[in-house]
């Protein structure tokens, strides 16, 4: 369709305007649009943060189809234009659209290389606190509720130490 | 703060396993921390957190004793020569060097180490030596990785891994890379080919300075394509494999090029040297090319100098290089002149 002004470029805006109740609709090609109806010219972050507002209102909830990261706010529009995500938390947030273009990328899915020292270290505290709980019911059974107390200490210090570190991702 | 702008990079020493062929060996982690926006979306402040982070988590003693002293230099500090520098030494992106905001860069005294702070990732561990030392790199970066990681939280998941700001270096965040020279492949028209084979099994070409660089002198970067789903003792097991073919084809054609073309090697490399010893202008591009012919020319023995000497060049005509050894700015024709006549020195010290 041609643009209803100049009949020379393409409509690409459609104009609504309604006026005591009574619509007229324009079919305008970019220029055009600026020159008529200045504030119309479409600026992509006034969109993208006018998006991002409405979606930060809680009960608003997310528009269609769009899904957005909770912690940092990008669209997978967004990452799609520039190819970056924002955060870590991005991962799971977007996860949905994500996922499968990674799967096409990689030709895999499941990371299957190293882990990080510190969450080896919870691991290990992890099985420590098992062994402990175990030590913790046999010395009980032996009825040496004094040896059994320093066990359950121990066990609260270290349970309160992975509450402490908080949970990675 | 002061650059440390002459200081040789532990690549440039360049002998090493198969260094016929292959000039260097990098392996490249990518690490960002669990509670900041990846680089591209941090704040100012967020940046300077970033940066004081790494710069305590370098100073503690497991890391020093992986790494020996780090030294953090902030890029805001340096000029523009200096980062450029940093680039030509192959120690820095060329997009580091040119972004701003605060980003930053730890070496380790041999070279061997350089972090890149707040580039595309939080952290850029890299380890580059000379010649075909993947395995070797992979151990150090690992020994460093694990150190930081203690000191660092990472963003890492169960099933992705480590998080990365593009999904393409999600997982183990691992990049190895070897740059190989092929002067045979591409004399005797075979490198297109053998390059395109590679592409099919999970390996990416690239040019002289990595991503989006073009190859000149016949030098060429080939990498893993693939960071996620495994392991990296297989990644780079699979890239060293391919490095080892390619270097293997590289010496047949140039056996190939022996037996076919007598005296056309040594008359290109004797040529070259010609130029090079007695030039009185030199741009970098045909000083790069020329310094290929020669180390062709040591590479296959007929040349008495070494490799090392030949890394030394291919950095010293670079443009940041040069005006950093004259002290001053240059305009394009000077630093030919300059080039040429540093070349003419180099060559005639080194014989």
């Amino acid at each position: 369709m041609l643009c209803q002004r100049c009949q020379q470029k393409p409509a690409t805006v459609h104009v609504t305007k309604i006026i005591n109740g009574q619509k007229s609709e324009l079919y305008l090609c970019q220029d055009c649009a600026k020159e008529l109806e200045p504030q119309l010219s479409f600026s992509l972050a006034k969109f993208l943060s006018s998006l991002l507002d409405q979606i930060s209102e809680p009960s608003r909830g997310e528009p269609m189809g769009e899904r957005v990261c909770k912690k940092c706010g990008l669209t997978f529009q967004q990452f799609q234009k520039i190819g970056r995500l924002g955060c870590p938390a991005c991962y799971r947030h977007l996860a949905s659209q994500l996922d499968p273009l990674i799967r096409r990328t990689q030709r895999a899915s499941r990371h299957r290389g190293k882990v990080p020292r510190k969450l080896e270290n919870r691991k290990r505290v992890r099985l420590e606190i098992e062994r402990l709980r175990d030590k913790l019911q046999q010395l009980i059974a032996k009825e040496e509720y004094e040896k059994a107390a320093d066990v359950r200490d121990r066990i609260r210090y270290l349970e309160d130490c992975l509450r402490r570190q908080g949970c990675n991702l | 703060m002061r650059l440390n702008w002459q200081r040789e990079s532990r690549w440039m020493e360049g002998e090493g396993p198969h260094s016929d062929v292959v000039v260097s060996s990098r392996i490249r982690l990518a690490r960002n921390l669990s509670h900041l926006p990846f680089p591209g979306f941090m704040t100012p402040s967020q940046e300077e957190e970033m940066i004081r982070l790494a710069e305590s988590a370098i100073q503690r003693d497991r890391v020093t004793n992986v790494a020996g002293k780090l030294e953090l230099i902030p890029l805001w500090e340096l000029t523009e020569l200096e980062k450029q520098l940093l680039v030509e030494k192959h120690l820095i992106s060329p997009e580091l060097a040119r972004a701003r905001g605060k980003k930053a860069v730890i070496l380790s005294e041999d070279e061997a180490f350089s972090i890149m702070i707040n580039e595309e990732d939080h952290l850029r561990i890299q380890c580059l030596l000379p010649a075909l030392r993947l395995e070797e790199g992979w151990e150090k970066s690992d020994a460093l990785d694990d150190a930081l990681g203690e000191e660092l939280d990472y963003a890492f998941n169960e099933e992705k891994g480590y998080l990365t700001a593009c999904p393409t270096n999600v997982g183990t965040g691992l990049r190895a890379s070897t740059m190989v020279h092929l002067p045979g492949l591409m004399l005797t028209r075979q490198a297109g080919e053998v390059l395109t084979a590679l592409t099919k099994i999970g390996i990416a070409v690239r040019g002289l300075y990595g991503e989006g660089t073009e190859a000149q002198g016949n030098f060429f970067q080939i990498s893993n394509q693939i960071s996620l789903g495994l392991s990296e003792e297989e990644i780079i097991k699979n890239l060293s494999a391919a490095a080892l073919r390619l270097a293997d084809q590289e010496r047949q054609a140039r056996e190939l090029l022996k037996q076919q073309r007598p005296y056309f090697l040594e008359d290109r490399v004797g040529r070259a040297y010609g130029i090079l010893a007695h030039g009185y202008i030199l741009s970098s591009q045909e000083a790069l090319q020329l310094l290929s012919d020669l180390r062709l020319g040591v590479a296959t023995g007929f040349l008495p100098l070494t490799l090392g000497k030949i890394n030394q060049l291919m950095v010293k005509i670079q443009p940041s290089y040069l005006q950093l050894l004259y002290g001053r700015e240059m305009n394009p024709w000077e630093r030919d002149v300059c080039r040429a006549r540093l070349v003419r020195e180099f060559l005639k010290e080194a014989a």
